[in-house]
């Protein structure tokens, strides 16, 4: 039985505590009698029989008939899938979805379809090269499909390929994928890694294009989700859920297939990095002082290289299938369950490690804009009920934070960090004045549709997605960071944690609360 | 008098291109140049004057003469040995302060008819530049017959001297003849309303260019691409629309613009690029950012560089060089000189400010090494201040 969530008090005992760092880590004493740890509750066990309850999922659906009563001959079906944004680190062959996409294309085959077209749902992601999708779908759905052009990347920028299916009553534009659209029935196989994922965010989301997805990813949705991980409380939910009903009445039949995997997030090797330090061996102290001495003397280039390869052992804990509010339900229950850490009350500073990958730079490298989206946007929201630290508190990170961008993943990054972050950091300013701009680039729109560029826009989501985090705190401190790209993102640098402290103190006092959310693995603070 | 005096001293002249190739700025410790008691300089012709130079500006071509990698084009056109200084205010005998006017050009030197450029007002193209009454020199501080601005005294024509107002600072003084090169280049191709024009380098020229571009073009958009922090901050002062760091600049354009790209190629750019650099570096990066059919000035005063055309040629971009001054047509279609100009420009922009240091002419190493280093070290323009040097004032 694994162990829930616990919150730790930091007293004269408690031993230093593991901060990431990018492609590094390094252990940090947190202030004894003021500070507490939050630390993710241990891996759920994974489903005995992964492929059994696959077929169980398929055959008795949740508020639908079985699939196979779905599927006939001369129909059109459309398989949708999570893009490489999903799950992180990428899982151990085979992936999750490859083994949901050979159930469901072993029943439409039983069933006589052959029009079949599976699409990676990037939204306004970058493209998947060959490799990725091989690891996704895996090789034998790849050889069968590629090469005939039916395993196909979503494209928001080509009007021949989008249809509009309509509006909600509060002017929302939905326009989706014209194949999923036109489909008798699309299949949505997705990850759902942490709460927010899933439900109707998945086509709404991610089979739409600009146009659909500037209603909701805005600084004014943003800063009124409160948070992501909250659907009672996330305007970005109640956003997504009013385009789902315009799909329910207008759109194509859905059936949603919903996945959760455990927090194994790490193979053996780096077993310690998801370990209460405590409980370190010495074989968990060697490996981390060894591959922490040996990252400090590697070259970035290969430490990113070496994380970026890293497969997590993480498993499925459960799939549900069939409509899709139904089944979000349960999958939310789900995630909730193992992820969901209860904590009495807010702190006046939130410290948090940012780690080498997030959503957006898989293979690719963590840009400042990321890692502002990552702490603020990303583990800020990680919470229910009230935020981790309290309004006009400190945030305090630990990254390098280098003025680096990956020139085919992030090449409008570049552009949004040099001319706009140079102007203001204002969410709202950002969106009134320079959104649009960047939606509409050419050029932009070229790299994201023929190489393997991100969307223009993406750079203003990022920094949207931290926007309520931006709006919260007081103040933000990033340890180690490269001066001049802390800067730039509007935050304070600092060269050591107690040197962090200090600068927080002018914001909160000396005798501050300290919490440290101790991920990853990923967790959710029920804060009360 | 006391002057620096810059002699032909080969040996000398190749110690400071090391020096300054190790440490920019130390040229002028080991090259040809040395502070000097000479003879005063005879007057050229009956109607010459003597003055007394106040402030004299050290400019990126003395620099590049002190530093040894001036262009070996100049030899015909130079005479030794020479006191430099051209960016020149002073008094004149009966107490006027001055700005000299530093191109010789034919009526300095006397002939007559004067050469086809004269006759036009375009001083700046005299073709006359080693002729006449006069050694060779293109502008006073290049000729030894006319002494400059680093010294005690030296001597003008007067057609080469303007009044300076009583309510101008000498400050502002000095800075008019540089502006006035910024004017030419600014108008050597007036942009229209909406062009992107992109200054490159914000050095005191680019700084100046990007001052008379703000006067005589308002709505255009500029950009500016500058090294160092102080320089963006006075870009952002005298009006830029956009400041960023050089490399920035061709992401800049190529958003601005709405270009593609191909490779690293703009497929579109900027409509003129004013390059206040001058290197290798700067003029590829100018062709590379141009629109096709666009303009490049360049007014910062380039070496030998070693360029790829295939661009330009492919591109029929249009590489022109801005160099002094003479009559402009502005934009309501009337002449002016470009001194007069650069009077007005100097006082309404109050282009005085950007005088960051200046040095007595004992101190020049160390003048030197501030200017050759001025961006580095948050300055924009350095002189060497001469009104207390006791030669004058005897």
């Amino acid at each position: 039985m694994p162990r829930p969530g616990y919150v730790l008090d930091v007293d004269k005992s408690t031993p230093p505590t593991l901060f990431w760092r990018g492609e590094g880590y390094s252990l940090e004493k947190l202030p004894v009698g003021r500070s507490r740890i939050i630390y993710p509750s241990e891996p759920e066990e994974a489903l005995k029989d992964i492929d059994g309850a696959i077929v169980n999922a398929l055959l008795h659906p949740i508020d639908q008939d079985p699939l196979p009563a779905q599927l006939f001959a001369g129909m059109k079906l459309t398989i949708a899938f999570d893009d490489i944004s999903l799950p992180l680190p990428k899982m151990q062959r085979p992936d999750i979805r490859q083994r949901v996409i050979e159930a469901v294309l072993d029943l439409a085959a039983e069933a006589g379809v052959d029009d079949v077209v599976l699409i990676a749902a990037l939204a306004l992601h970058r493209r998947m090269t060959e490799d990725e999708l091989r690891h996704a779908v895996g090789d034998r759905v790849y050889d069968a499909f590629a090469p005939r052009g039916l395993l196909q990347q979503h494209d928001a920028e080509d009007p021949t390929k989008l249809a509009f299916i309509g509006e909600t009553p509060t002017g929302e534009e939905v326009e989706i994928n014209k194949r999923a659209a036109e489909s008798d029935l699309l299949v949505y196989v997705n990850i759902n890694l942490v709460a927010m994922d899933g439900g109707w965010k998945s086509t709404a989301t991610g089979l739409s294009s600009y146009r659909s997805l500037r209603h909701h990813h805005n600084p004014t949705t943003m800063q009124a989700s409160h948070s992501f991980m909250d659907q009672h409380a996330s305007e970005l939910h109640k956003s997504n859920w009013r385009m789902g009903k315009v799909m329910k009445e207008s759109g194509p039949k859905v059936f949603q297939i919903e996945t959760t995997l455990n927090t194994n997030t790490f193979p053996q090797a780096f077993d310690f990095l998801s370990k209460r330090e405590w409980e370190w061996t010495g074989r968990d102290r060697a490996a981390f002082l060894a591959s922490s001495k040996a990252l400090s003397k590697t070259p970035n280039r290969i430490a990113r290289s070496i994380f970026h390869s890293i497969e997590a052992p993480h498993q499925m804990t459960s799939i549900q299938a069939g409509d899709v509010e139904a089944v979000h339900k349960i999958t939310t229950e789900n995630v909730y369950r193992q992820q969901m850490v209860q904590v009495e009350g807010q702190t006046d500073i939130l410290t948090m490690g940012i780690p080498y990958i997030c959503p957006y730079n898989v293979n690719s490298i963590m840009n400042p804009i990321l890692v502002m989206c990552m702490g603020l946007g990303y583990f800020f929201n990680m919470y229910r009920g009230k935020p981790l630290v309290r309004k006009g508190g400190v945030v305090i990170m630990t990254h390098p934070t280098p003025w680096e961008f990956n020139p085919i993943h992030h090449p409008s990054y570049i552009d949004f960090f040099e001319q706009c972050l140079a102007d203001t950091t204002d969410p709202h300013e950002l969106h009134k004045k320079y959104e649009k701009q960047f939606a509409e680039d050419e050029w932009y729109k070229h790299l994201y549709r023929t190489s393997y560029a991100y969307h223009g826009v993406h750079p203003f989501y990022m920094w949207y997605w931290g926007s309520h985090g931006l709006q919260h705190v007081g103040k933000v401190i990033i340890v180690g960071g490269e001066a001049r790209s802390v800067r730039r993102l509007g935050f304070t640098p600092a060269s050591t944690m107690n040197d962090a402290f200090e600068i927080a103190s002018d914001v909160v006092g000396r005798d501050a609360t300290v919490t440290h959310f101790h991920a990853p693995p990923l967790m959710l603070a029920d804060v009360h | 008098m006391k002057a620096l005096l810059f002699e032909r001293k080969p040996a000398r002249y190749v110690a400071s291109a090391l020096a300054a190739a190790v440490r920019p700025g130390r040229g002028g410790a080991y090259g040809p140049l040395s502070l000097s008691d000479i003879d005063p300089h005879d007057l050229p012709g009956p109607d010459w004057v003597r003055i007394r130079p106040r402030l004299a500006g050290i400019c990126g071509s003395d620099l590049a003469t002190m530093e040894g990698h001036s262009s070996r084009y100049f030899e015909g056109i130079v005479s030794f040995p020479f006191v430099p200084g051209h960016e020149v205010v002073a008094d004149m005998e009966d107490g006027t302060r001055v700005i000299v006017e530093p191109v010789l050009g034919c009526v300095a030197r006397n002939i007559n008819p004067v050469c086809p450029s004269c006759a036009k007002g375009d001083l700046g193209g005299c073709e006359r530049l080693a002729f006449g009454d006069l050694d060779a020199g293109l502008q006073t501080g290049f000729c030894c017959d006319t002494g400059g601005g680093w010294s005690t005294f030296m001597v003008a024509h007067p057609s080469q001297l303007h009044a300076v107002p009583d309510t101008m600072s000498d400050e502002a003084a000095v800075m008019v003849e540089p502006t006035a090169c910024a004017i030419h280049g600014a108008l050597a191709h007036l942009p229209a309303a909406g062009d992107i024009v992109v200054v490159l380098g914000a050095g005191t020229l680019g700084l100046l260019t990007l001052a008379a571009l703000k006067a005589y073009a308002p709505d255009i958009t500029t950009i500016v691409g500058a090294r160092y922090l102080e320089q963006r901050s006075w870009a952002a002062k005298l009006g830029a629309t956009h400041v960023c760091a050089p490399d920035e600049v061709g992401r800049l354009v190529r958003r601005l613009s709405g270009s593609l790209a191909y490779g690293n190629q703009l497929t579109g750019g900027a409509d003129i690029v004013i390059d206040c650099v001058g290197s290798e570096d700067s003029i590829t990066e100018a062709l590379r950012i141009v629109k096709p059919k666009g303009r490049i000035t360049l007014v910062g005063m380039p070496n030998n560089v070693s360029l790829n055309l295939t661009n330009l040629w492919h591109r029929e971009t249009h590489l022109v060089g801005a160099y002094a001054y003479g009559i402009e047509t502005l934009p309501n279609g009337t002449s002016r000189r470009t001194f007069d100009l650069a009077m007005e420009l100097v006082q309404s922009a109050d282009l005085g400010r950007l005088v960051s240091a200046s040095y007595p002419l004992r101190e020049y190493k160390d003048a030197l090494e501030h200017a050759a280093n001025s961006g580095r070290r948050g300055a924009v323009k350095v002189a060497f201040d001469l009104r207390n040097e006791k030669e004058r004032n005897r």
